[in-house]
């Protein structure tokens, strides 16, 4: 890249690119320690409660359907590479590459929201399982199993509205991209946007044994 | 002093540097974003501010003087919310730390300046939200939001008031965010982490409270507001809910947060007790890792506040002796200071009054507080006038006075003119004889048993009761006088130049009002920090 | 150009292994274990996560800072749930004498504005 272009990207607080760099990262890196924290108190209720109601959660969790966790999982870890790879296509100055990229992560991130509203909570709220909503079931450890049902809305709703945050991010970042704007010099954007799908796509990770897989499926 | 003053207005600086309100409102100068800070915080001081003298004129009378008890809750809440998330919380950090912490290290702004404006909006946005809960109708549960009274029972703002204070804790983390990766990336050449001010060390613990903590309380007002919303049972035991672990999520954070109102005074104080004793500060190594430690510890503390609540026994214990633990860094820092002023070539101007009632208050204050972390001591003084006089000597005759110090110190710095300390050091006076007038006999009273929070109290507390009331009149006065005679300065003060107590910072090395890029040149350190030559 | 260029077949590998642990972790599901099916779960989640961290989010190329900020959230999580666990925990080893019901005292139902909103 020129070095005009160079020039331009430097804010005017910073000494030199590879500061600026490495503050956006650490300045991503330091939120996503608050994310940490902001999900961390949904897991540590969480835990205090399936300790305390193993029974109603097991139950709970067995009415999930595994086979749709397991599929958003695999679809999130697909997302996480085709992130990884945009980064590296704006490290590299790729432009068609980080727009395919870009779009194939958002086109993922949709299909995991869509698959868990349409799929999963519509069905769960058809079954009478929406606590607050529409909670029909009266069976054994009703009242612990709304608990678990609780947490269940709690924690995949905060994670899917961190899921729709980062598409409207990459969204603009595609916009972005497709105009040019990223290059070797400047992609700080792309990567701390990566840093934070991937940091969400973690959370998933953790979600899924603790949501679908309590007590197992033998 | 013609010619200074002219240099004032021809010289551009930060302040003269662009005209015009979207100059203000769309800047992503750190120093106008302080400015900007200074002016909103004012404005919540001067609400809480009389939420509390309506608290103390209707505490005259046992029966109580003016509302009635539905009234009375929501505006010690009021007094409450908007004290702790508006006024205490962002007070030195975002006032004075924004305009400090890039000058201090050599740096042109904060590592994200647009990032620091969105602060400031978050800030607004949270404010507006919690004035129209707490004022349209009010809120009545505490500032503690305690469940399942905030969930279940009460027909008042609280979602609305939940809200407010959740927006207003991204401001903070933001915030915390911003000093943390400038103090790491961009100090200046020769700039040190042990060179650096003992003020930037204390901005440094503070943010790392404001990054870990405040998400917590964030995630713990969306269940409270999800709970109410839905009526679900998160909290609800009828359900199998644990009201105590909303405490714990609560405290969680918001026992750290009153660290976060008090390190930064901290961090003042040894700024103006180094400047205005001439002295290195002793044991510098010691107060900056105690700031650390302090952020650290207080994690570890938060069960202190539900000894009674029917946490377990053994829970308890751990959490008082950890809390013991706590009170060792502060005490370090406390000695440090005193050393420091021995042998010190000290005077006395509002500043140091402000630092020296600082160093009596919070030290009792911090005294106190061990008492309450007693279990055997805080059974029975638990949420009685004890505690209120506690937590006030500690975040009023402590933080708030550090804050005035601050502000006081750097007013020169920030506007370029000197205030008039006759009347300073009155209103130090003024406010360290109103503060203890108001606060120490609410030791007293829970001592002998007046719980907080009620309306009415028995007769034979209603001396104690009258005294409180008669200092805060004081005191309102007190707080007064600096508004008055801070604002004429800006018009009429005499210029000041660049340096006007002859202190050792970056900061003082450039011209009041600073440029907008803060130094001509990137300063190269070569000094120890505080070198004054002991 | 700042920052580490990763080859494209380690992030394939990553891709193939985090699938495979995927796969694993829902399999081992339908293996009786009784208390182990946790462990073993929240192990391959770790694993996973790790792999993540490292490769996808470049924290193996990345200054030792960003890993201490990692770590640091990391342990205060733990710090938040362990402390309150302890609460939980012990609640029972103080016992509870039998028959205590009987010496409350009576107390009158709450006023009308005491009882909950729904």
């Amino acid at each position: 890249m020129s070095d005009g272009h160079a020039a331009n990207a430097l804010a005017h607080q910073f000494e030199d690119l590879e500061q600026q760099h490495e503050a956006a990262s650490l300045g991503m890196w330091i939120f996503l320690a608050t994310e940490v924290m902001f999900f961390g108190g949904l897991f540590a209720g969480y835990t205090i409660y399936r300790n305390l109601y193993l029974p109603g959660f097991e139950a709970g969790s067995h009415m999930l359907n595994v086979t749709i966790g397991a599929l958003n999982t695999a679809v999130l870890i697909c997302s996480s590479l085709t992130m990884a790879l945009a980064v590296r296509a704006a490290q590299m100055g790729k432009r068609n590459a980080l727009v395919t990229f870009l779009i194939l992560t958002i086109a993922l991130g949709l299909a995991f929201i869509i698959i868990k509203l349409t799929l999963e909570w519509r069905h769960d709220y058809l079954e009478g399982l929406a606590p607050g909503v529409n909670f029909t079931f009266a069976g054994l450890n009703a009242k612990s199993l709304e608990l678990f049902f609780c947490f269940y809305f709690l924690m995949t709703g905060v994670h899917a509205m961190h899921m729709v945050v980062g598409v409207g991010v990459l969204s603009v970042l595609l916009v972005q991209a497709g105009k040019g704007r990223f290059g070797p010099d400047r992609y700080n954007a792309v990567e701390t946007a990566g840093l934070y799908w991937h940091f969400v796509d973690i959370i998933w990770i953790f979600l899924f044994p603790l949501l679908y897989l309590i007590g197992g499926r033998y | 002093m013609a010619t200074a003053e002219v240099d004032l207005h021809t010289r551009v600086h930060y302040l003269n540097a662009h005209y015009g309100v979207k100059s203000w409102l769309l800047t992503t100068d750190h120093k106008r974003i302080a400015i900007l800070y200074l002016a909103s915080i004012t404005l919540f001081f001067v609400v809480g501010g009389i939420a509390a003298v309506l608290i103390r004129l209707h505490l005259i009378e046992p029966n109580g003087a003016i509302f009635e008890p539905a009234a009375y809750n929501k505006l010690f809440s009021m007094h409450g919310i908007i004290m702790v998330f508006f006024f205490m919380i962002p007070s030195i950090p975002a006032v004075l730390g924004n305009f400090l912490v890039p000058m201090m290290i050599g740096a042109r702004d904060l590592a994200f300046p647009k990032l620091n404006l969105l602060s400031w909006y978050i800030f607004i946005l949270g404010g507006a939200l919690t004035l129209y809960a707490v004022i349209g109708g009010g809120v009545d549960t505490g500032w503690t939001f305690y469940t399942p009274l905030s969930t279940t029972y009460v027909n008042t703002n609280v979602l609305s008031a939940a809200f407010g204070v959740f927006v207003a804790g991204f401001s903070s983390i933001l915030t915390g965010l911003n000093f943390v990766v400038t103090i790491h990336k961009m100090r200046a050449p020769g700039m040190t982490w042990f060179r650096m001010p003992l003020f930037l060390w204390a901005m440094y613990a503070t943010s790392l409270i404001q990054i870990l903590g405040t998400p917590v309380v964030a995630i713990t007002l969306v269940l409270v507001a999800v709970e109410r919303l839905f009526h679900v049972g998160i909290f609800d035991p009828a359900v199998g809910g644990d009201p105590i672990l909303f405490q714990h999520l609560f405290w969680f954070y918001s026992h750290p947060a009153v660290y976060i109102m008090i390190l930064p005074s901290m961090g003042v104080v040894s700024e103006l007790i180094a400047c205005f004793a001439k002295k290195r500060i002793f044991g510098y190594s010691f107060v900056a890792f105690s700031s650390v430690a302090i952020a650290v510890v207080s994690f570890l503390v938060w069960g202190h506040h539900m000894f009674v609540s029917g946490q377990s026994i053994y829970a308890g214990i751990i959490f008082s002796a950890l809390s013991f633990l706590v009170a060792i860094p502060s005490a370090i820092k406390v000695f440090n200071w005193t050393a420091t002023l021995y042998k010190g070539s000290i005077s006395y101007q509002a500043p140091m009054l402000y630092a020296l009632g600082f160093i009596g208050l919070f030290t009792m204050g911090g005294l106190t507080g061990l008492f309450l972390a007693t279990l055997a001591v805080d059974t029975h003084v638990h949420d009685t006038y004890f505690v209120v006089g506690h937590f006030h000597y500690i975040m009023v005759g402590g933080a708030v006075m550090g804050y005035l110090g601050g502000i006081h110190f750097w007013w020169p710095k920030i506007t370029g003119r000197l205030y008039p300390d006759g009347w300073a050091r009155l209103a130090a006076a003024i406010i360290f004889i109103g503060f203890n007038l108001t606060f120490f006999p609410q030791y007293m009273l829970g001592y002998l048993g007046m719980p907080r929070r009620y309306a009415i109290y028995p007769p034979e507390f209603q001396v104690l009761n009258v005294m409180s009331s008669a200092g805060a009149s004081i005191l309102a006065v007190g707080y007064a006088i600096p508004l008055v005679y801070l604002i004429w300065s800006m018009r009429y003060g005499p210029v000041a130049g660049p340096n006007p107590w002859g202190a050792k910072g970056l900061e003082w090395e450039t011209p009041s009002p600073p440029p907008t890029e803060n130094f001509e040149q990137t300063p190269v350190v070569t000094e120890e920090a505080y070198s004054y030559g002991k | 150009m700042q920052g580490h260029v990763v080859p494209k077949k380690l992030y394939f590998a990553i891709f193939g292994s985090l699938l495979a642990m995927t796969a694993l972790t829902t399999g081992m599901a339908y293996v009786d274990l009784g208390q182990w099916n946790t462990i073993v779960a929240l192990v391959i989640a770790c694993c996973k996560a790790t792999l993540v961290v490292l490769f996808f989010m470049h924290l193996r190329w990345s200054p030792r800072l960003m890993r201490v900020a990692l770590l640091s959230a990391l342990l205060w999580l733990v710090i938040l749930i362990s402390l309150t666990t302890t609460d939980f925990f012990s609640r029972d080893w103080t016992p509870i004498p039998e028959g205590w019901e009987s010496s409350l005292l009576r107390s009158p139902a709450p006023p009308g504005n005491l009882l909950p909103r729904r």
